[in-house]
């Protein structure tokens, strides 16, 4: 909208040049969203457990920064260091002098979209530290030189053919395999050398839990561990949103997260960090980064429930069919529709609008946020602070002009479908986007007003 | 029980026949039916496209038209939900919490309002239904797939009456057909795809008709269908509930 | 003012009214079956169950099954004879790994998971390190779900503490699962 050219429905268009392909990411992502729907299925107390844990994350808002501080006094006294950033910057700023201090240039780092949100790689590369990112779908992407087009399957819209000639290239696997077993076990030995070489580690984080101060890191893949438990330095970078109260409320989350994520009764693994290994560092990065300013926002903040699943991303059939880069932001779909404008209005502007609202995403959320409640919301606010075109404005104030007025709504319907009629050429041409794949309805000689009229008023 | 009949401004202009049917269809029921004349449209394409703000006129003038009524029907689960929603006035707020909560789409008003047990049509072919997403998630007028909740669906039930008709199964029961308001002309493309993917579910399944509560997302995929000189055609279940 | 302050004042400005936290009682549902629903999903996951009547039997599968692993490191004293007895003080040393047998003390029956703290092992990533994991655990120890598995758990105090369901697994690419990402490549559970 405000991007010119660069904005989700030019992008969107260009996804769609190959239809084939819109096809086969559409059909890919709908299966795991059936898999998720499976999973769902095999706990009759499904929708009671999305309830509880919508509830548990409302507590956390509201005791946010009790909860905090809570969290901080039991992970210093669990010998855990705790870093406060209030942005993007000052994040990247801290990760990077606590590695430069130690005389570290090489990491390993497993999936974080934090990171992703606060452009960490690009950062650390600036200031010469080398970054390998371990999660086979964000190591693809990093080799391809592109940013993760889903938060789960970050490599997703890329076919096993462009992997394995991309690993082809810089893992030397046979030229045309793209078994993806064979690709797995070169990516596996690949990295086993960086895991067993790297000093520092760098995880993200699932759940910080305020009363032990341990945090909860999941993968399936296990990358976290094999950086985290080899490295001499773990930094660990989370969303101030991340925290819950209790140990036991993790039985909710997890329960929850992995079969809304991918279909699996959970992660393979879940790791509990509540303390560093004996003589090595364990260090925690809080982020702000607009949270608290999301916060204060009464219609947006139950975006903060977020966990992270994906799902509403699986079963966005606009998403589906525009793929993760045409959000042009680090989570893309329907909750990164409704988080980037907290970050941006003017630069994220379109995404609310990237959307039919028919609420699937809002369904699927095993934390019950009103995603497409939100996004509707977000139109509001964004025509309000002015981040439209004229020419909507203009076309949205001629529309109320005529649908406020009785009269002058019945002439133009009428005039509308008498030009239809006649001069068909003047509809239907290569400036009426409806046209370009679509017929246009047929007027009728007469509207159902003026039948009434004739028929009944008599 | 006098029923205000509520035409949305698309169906009034384009597809008054079915505003006819449900007219006739209601008084079947056996409803006594009234069409204010001077009604326009609920303001949703205003909201959607971020300025509810303007939508005051459109408020107005839909208490000015809808007030006194026991009830208001409308053959769009849409523009209903829109006015369940959204139809606020500060001079005439009483007046707008009435219309609020009694509102209805005209196949939740048939069962759960009228509780049709029976209905006396015919339409001997098989049909596919789509669900449009607002009546669906929106008023609830069938379970949504993304629930573990018991299956059931208002439009199902009723067609289920109808003689000789067959609803075929689908493989996506609810995926959005892409119509979304300005949507179809904004994201032209993947509105597109998502209206051609949603009609090919029903043609594979045999279709011969794609019935709807929901106009906007039925003209289209009629424009889709009639671009791809396809045979199937769409009906509203207006339409399908009013003939022998 | 530092940024912790900053942060902290700007929550604390925003936070909504208060909301209760829910209990969680009613999802502590007993499961006569919790043994079977244990072996069912952990099969469906990628891991294999064995039902032993003791650790005779687990010897001889470990035999049969692990016949070419050069290092095992077992922490089970029952199974003696069973693994190299070396002290591990270093844990890229046990990247030579190829099987670790590791006891659990909590097995949930919904997800086929095992619970495993750091005091029972050598070093932390030994359980994701190794080739092959074996992990031994007593039927009364299975529990239906996460909630009892918490319950069980209550406020003990571990470094470090994780849950395991399954071998290593990715479907990173085009969603073709393979077992076997960075961690082990197959998981074996034997219940006593």
């Amino acid at each position: 909208m405000n991007r010119e050219n660069n904005d989700h429905a030019t992008l969107a268009g260009r996804f769609n040049e190959n239809e084939q392909r819109v096809s086969w990411h559409d059909e890919t992502l709908w299966w795991v969203r059936a898999k998720r729907d499976k999973a769902a299925h095999t706990l009759p107390e499904w929708e009671q457990l999305r309830a509880a844990a919508s509830q548990i994350k409302s507590n956390v808002l509201s005791n946010l920064s009790e909860y905090l501080v809570q969290f901080e006094g039991r992970a210093l006294q669990n010998g855990v260091a705790v870093h406060w950033a209030a942005d993007a910057k000052e994040h990247n700023q801290i990760v990077a002098d606590l590695l430069t201090a130690r005389g570290v240039d090489r990491i390993v780092k497993s999936k974080s979209m934090l990171t992703e949100e606060c452009h960490l790689n690009e950062y650390l590369q600036s200031r010469g530290i080398e970054v390998v990112d371990t999660d086979l779908g964000e190591r693809i992407v990093q080799l391809a030189g592109e940013p993760p087009s889903h938060i789960v399957l970050p490599c997703i819209h890329k076919k096993k053919e462009e992997i394995g000639e991309l690993f082809h290239q810089h893992l030397g696997t046979p030229a045309g395999n793209a078994d993806p077993q064979l690709l797995t076990r070169a990516a596996r030995k690949d990295l086993r050398e960086k895991f067993l070489t790297r000093r520092a580690a760098i995880t993200g984080v699932n759940f910080a839990v305020a009363e032990s101060g341990e945090f909860v890191v999941c993968t399936n893949e296990g990358n976290a561990d094999m950086g985290a438990h080899l490295a001499d330095l773990h930094i660990a970078c989370m969303g101030i949103e991340k925290i819950i109260p209790q140990r036991k409320h993790l039985s909710v989350f997890l329960r929850l997260l992995a079969r809304s994520a991918t279909g699996q009764p959970i992660t393979t693994y879940s790791s509990h960090y509540k303390k560093p290994r004996k003589g090595k560092e364990i260090h925690i990065v809080l982020v702000d980064n607009g949270r608290s300013v999301q916060l204060g926002r009464a219609d947006f903040r139950n975006s903060l429930k977020c966990i992270r699943c994906g799902a509403c991303m699986n079963t966005c059939p606009v998403y589906r069919r525009s793929g993760g880069h045409s959000y042009h932001t680090a989570i893309a779909g329907p909750i990164g529709s409704i988080l980037a404008p907290n970050l941006d209005m003017h630069k994220y502007a379109d995404l609310p609008f990237a959307s039919t609202l028919c609420g699937s995403c809002t369904n699927v959320c095993p934390v019950k946020i009103d995603i497409h409640d939100q996004l509707y919301k977000w139109r509001q606010v964004l025509v309000r602070e002015g981040h439209t075109t004229t020419v909507k404005k203009m076309a949205m104030q001629g529309m109320t002009f005529t649908l406020s007025n009785p009269r002058v709504y019945r002439f133009a319907g009428k005039a509308g479908r008498w030009l239809m009629n006649k001069m068909p050429y003047m509809v239907n041409n290569k400036w009426n986007t409806w046209y370009k794949q679509r017929e246009m309805p047929e007027p009728p000689e007469q509207s159902f007003s003026e039948w009434y009229k004739k028929n009944r008023e008599r | 029980m006098t029923v205000a009949l509520f035409v949305p401004c698309y169906i009034d202009q384009f597809y008054p026949h079915v505003a006819i049917a449900t007219l006739q269809v209601l008084e079947k029921a056996g409803v006594k039916v009234v069409y204010p004349p001077k009604q326009t449209c609920c303001g949703q394409p205003m909201a959607n496209s971020g300025y509810a703000h303007l939508t005051k006129g459109c408020n107005e003038l839909f208490i000015e038209n809808f007030t006194g009524f026991d009830y208001i029907v409308s053959p769009s689960g849409s523009c209903t939900l829109h006015i369940k929603e959204h139809l606020h006035d500060a001079e005439n707020e009483k007046e707008a919490e009435y219309i609020r909560n009694h509102v209805y789409e005209l196949t939740e008003f048939l069962t759960d309002i009228l509780q049709i047990e029976q209905w006396d049509a015919a339409f001997p072919h098989k049909v596919g239904i789509h669900h449009g997403c607002h009546g669906l998630r929106g008023l609830k007028v069938a379970q949504m797939s993304e629930l573990v909740a018991e299956p059931f669906s208002k439009p199902g039930k009723l067609l289920n009456m109808v003689k000789g008709l067959e609803i075929v199964a689908l493989s996506r029961t609810d995926e959005c057909c892409g119509f979304g308001g300005t949507f179809c002309v904004a994201e032209e493309a993947v509105s597109v795809k998502m209206g051609q993917d949603r009609v090919n579910d029903h043609l594979s399944h045999g279709a011969e008709y794609i019935v709807g509560g929901d106009i906007s997302c039925l003209m289209h995929m009629e424009g889709i269908l009639r671009r791809q000189n396809s045979k199937v055609r769409v009906k509203h279940i207006a339409e399908i509930l009013n003939g022998h | 003012m530092s940024s912790r302050e900053k942060i902290l004042g700007a929550i604390k400005r925003s936070q909504p009214p208060q909301c209760p936290l829910p209990g969680l009682d009613s999802f502590l549902q007993d499961n006569a079956h919790a043994l079977q629903q244990y072996t069912e999903v952990l099969t469906s996951i990628g891991g294999t169950a064995h039902i032993v009547n003791g650790y005779t039997e687990i010897k001889e599968i470990v035999k049969q099954e692990y016949n070419d692993a050069r290092c095992i490191v077992s922490l089970i004293p029952e199974l003696p004879g069973v693994g190299t007895e070396t002290a591990y003080h270093d844990p890229h040393d046990l990247a030579m790994a190829d099987l670790a047998i590791l006891p659990a003390t909590i097995g949930v029956a919904e997800n086929g998971a095992v619970w495993i703290t750091e005091e029972i092992l050598p070093q932390r990533v030994l359980p994701f390190i190794t080739q092959h994991l074996a992990v031994v655990i007593k039927r009364e120890h299975i529990v239906p779900t996460m909630h009892h598995a918490y319950e069980k758990i209550g406020n003990a105090d571990y470094g470090f503490g994780v849950f395991i369901a399954g071998p290593s697994k990715t479907a990173d690419i085009e969603q073709s699962l393979v077992l076997g990402a960075h961690g082990a490549t197959s998981m074996r559970i034997f219940i006593l």
